[in-house]
C-alpha cells in the first residue's frame, strides 16, 4: 500500500441530490467513486490524483434496472453482478449479460458498475461494444437537470468524454428493438478469466430476404476509445452475405481500425484478430441465411 | 481516540465493531491492522489475486478495493468467521482432507470465494467452480486439489468424486 489514506477526503452524502449539490458546489473538485475497482487500485499504487472523493455506493437512485417492452434503463451504479443476474437483461440484451460475465472475477463483478466502466473510458471496456451495437443512450444528470446523448458520441478521446464538470452519469438507455437481430460478441484476451481484452468485437444485424437490412459493428481496443466501425457497417448494409461482401467488409475494418501497440498486445495482432472476428460473425450470418 | 475522522460502524463475523480511521483506509488494512484479523491476506493489492476476498452483505468482494467508509453499516464475514462452536466449516475440513491448501496465502480467499459459490449454488458443476474461483490465484496447488475440496464439501464427503464426472453435468 503506497497510497496515503489520510491524504484523501471521502464523503458519502447518501442521496443522489446531495451528491449533485456537492458536485455543483465545486465543479471538477470531487471525484465520484462507486465500487472502487479502478480508483482503489490507483490508490494502493499511490497514484490516485483526486484529493476529494464522493461515494456513490449504496445510493439506491443510481442502482436500478427498469425493463419495459420498449427499452431497458440501467442506473449507473448497477453492478455487473446485477446485470448478469437480471432475467430481462439476459433475454432482451444478451450481449450485455455476456459482457458482464467477462468483467474480472465474481468479486470484481459484485462491486464494478456499468457507469464506472463507461466513465473510466478504457479503450478495452468490456461493456462498451455491446452498448454500441444496441444504440445505447447515456443520460447525464446535474443540479441543472438531465440530458441524453447517444453513447456513440460519449467518448471524445482517450479517457475523455462529453460530461461537464458538475455532471454525473445517471443511466444507460437501451432500446429493445434489437431482439430480432442476429447478435455476436467475442473477446480475445490472454486467458479466459480475469484478463483485460486484447481486442473485442460486437455485431448486430437484421436480415430480411437474405439481405442485410441493418447492421452495427463495434470494437474495443481498435481505437483510443470503444467505437462503432462505420465504414465496415456501410460496406455491409443492404448487401447479400456472400464472399465478396465479407472481403470488402474485412478490408473496410482493416482500413478504419487504428489499434496501438501496448503491454497487452500489438497493433498488428489486434487488427488481424478483429478482422477474423468480423469474418466469424459474417459467416454465422451466412449460415443463418442459407443453412447447409 | 481521534475525532478527526468519522466513526465507521460495521459488523464483523456477527460482532459490532467501530473504527475511527481515515475513510479512504482500505477495509483490508482495517481488518488486519485495526481489528487484528490477520486471516485475510494481501496479495496483489489491485483486485486481481483474490487473497483478500471477504463477504460483505452476502457478496464476495476484494477487501483491498473497499474504502472503509463504504463498509459503514455492512455485515462482513472473514475467514475467522467460518468456524462455529470450535468446529471448522465443512469447506475448511474439505481443504484439509483433500490437500487444498499448501503455502496458505491464497487459502482464506479461496475459502471465502468457495463459501460464496456454495451459498449461491450448492451443487456447482466443475465449470461453475472454476468460474466461482477464477478471481483467486494459487501458485502452489495447480488448483485441482482446491476444486476437489469444493466438490467434497458440496457432496459432504471427505474425499471427492473424480472431477471428470462433474464435467458431464
Amino acid at each position: 500500500m503506497r497510497g496515503k489514506p489520510e491524504a484523501h477526503q471521502l464523503v458519502a452524502p447518501g442521496s443522489l441530490s446531495a451528491v449533485l449539490e456537492l458536485l455543483a458546489s465545486a465543479p471538477g473538485q470531487w471525484m465520484p467513486i462507486a465500487g472502487g475497482t479502478e480508483l482503489m487500485v490507483a490508490h494502493a499504487a499511490g497514484r490516485l490524483g483526486a484529493q476529494k472523493l464522493v461515494s456513490l455506493w449504496g445510493i439506491r437512485d443510481l442502482r436500478f434496472i427498469e425493463s419495459t417492452p420498449e427499452s431497458v434503463v440501467i442506473g449507473a451504479a448497477t453492478t455487473f453482478r446485477d446485470l448478469r443476474a437480471h432475467a430481462g437483461i439476459q433475454t432482451q440484451l444478451p450481449l450485455l449479460a455476456t459482457a458482464a460475465s467477462w468483467i474480472g472475477s465474481i468479486a470484481n463483478q459484485s462491486r464494478a458498475t456499468l457507469g464506472g466502466n463507461l466513465v473510466n473510458g478504457s479503450p478495452a471496456a468490456d461493456s462498451a461494444p455491446a452498448l454500441l451495437v444496441y444504440d445505447a443512450e447515456i443520460e447525464l444528470i446535474s443540479v441543472r437537470g438531465k440530458r441524453r446523448i447517444p453513447y456513440s458520441v460519449f467518448h471524445t478521446g482517450y479517457k475523455s468524454n462529453a460530461m461537464v464538470a458538475d455532471e454525473l452519469l445517471y443511466a444507460v438507455h437501451l432500446p429493445s428493438r434489437f431482439q430480432r437481430h442476429r447478435q455476436y460478441l467475442r473477446k480475445v484476451g490472454t486467458r479466459r478469466a480475469m484478463a483485460i481484452s486484447k481486442v473485442a468485437l460486437a455485431g448486430s444485424a437484421l436480415l430480411e430476404d437474405g439481405l442485410i437490412r441493418e447492421v452495427r459493428i463495434a470494437a474495443a481496443s481498435l481505437a483510443a476509445f470503444p467505437a462503432r466501425l462505420l465504414a465496415t457497417e456501410r460496406a455491409l448494409t443492404g448487401g447479400p452475405i456472400d464472399s465478396n461482401i465479407i472481403e470488402s467488409a474485412k478490408a473496410a475494418l482493416l482500413s478504419e481500425g487504428k489499434p496501438i501497440d501496448d503491454i497487452r498486445s500489438s497493433a498488428e495482432y489486434r487488427i488481424r484478430v478483429a478482422a477474423n472476428l468480423l469474418e466469424e460473425f459474417l459467416n454465422q450470418l451466412r449460415t443463418a441465411v442459407s443453412p447447409t | 481516540m481521534s475525532t478527526r475522522w468519522p466513526n465507521t460502524v460495521f459488523t464483523v463475523n456477527g460482532e459490532s465493531r467501530t473504527v475511527n480511521v481515515p475513510p479512504m483506509k482500505r477495509l483490508l488494512d482495517v481488518l488486519r491492522d485495526d481489528l487484528k484479523l490477520t486471516g485475510t491476506k494481501e496479495g496483489c493489492g489491485e483486485g486481481e489475486c483474490g487473497s483478500c476476498s471477504i463477504r460483505m452483505n452476502g457478496e464476495l468482494v476484494n477487501s483491498c478495493l473497499v474504502p472503509i467508509l463504504q463498509a459503514d453499516g455492512a455485515e462482513i464475514q472473514t475467514v475467522e468467521g467460518l468456524e462455529a462452536n470450535g468446529e471448522l466449516h465443512p469447506l475448511q475440513k474439505a481443504f484439509l482432507a483433500c490437500g487444498g491448501a499448501q503455502c496458505g496465502i491464497c487459502t482464506p480467499g479461496m475459502l471465502m470465494a468457495a463459501v460464496q459459490l456454495l451459498a449461491v449454488n450448492p451443487h456447482p458443476s466443475l465449470a461453475q467452480i472454476r468460474e466461482g474461483l477464477a478471481g483467486n490465484l494459487c501458485r502452489c496447488t495447480g488448483f485441482i486439489r482446491i476444486f476437489e475440496s469444493v466438490v467434497a464439501a458440496a457432496a459432504h464427503e471427505k474425499s471427492p468424486p473424480p472431477l471428470q464426472a462433474l464435467d458431464a453435468r
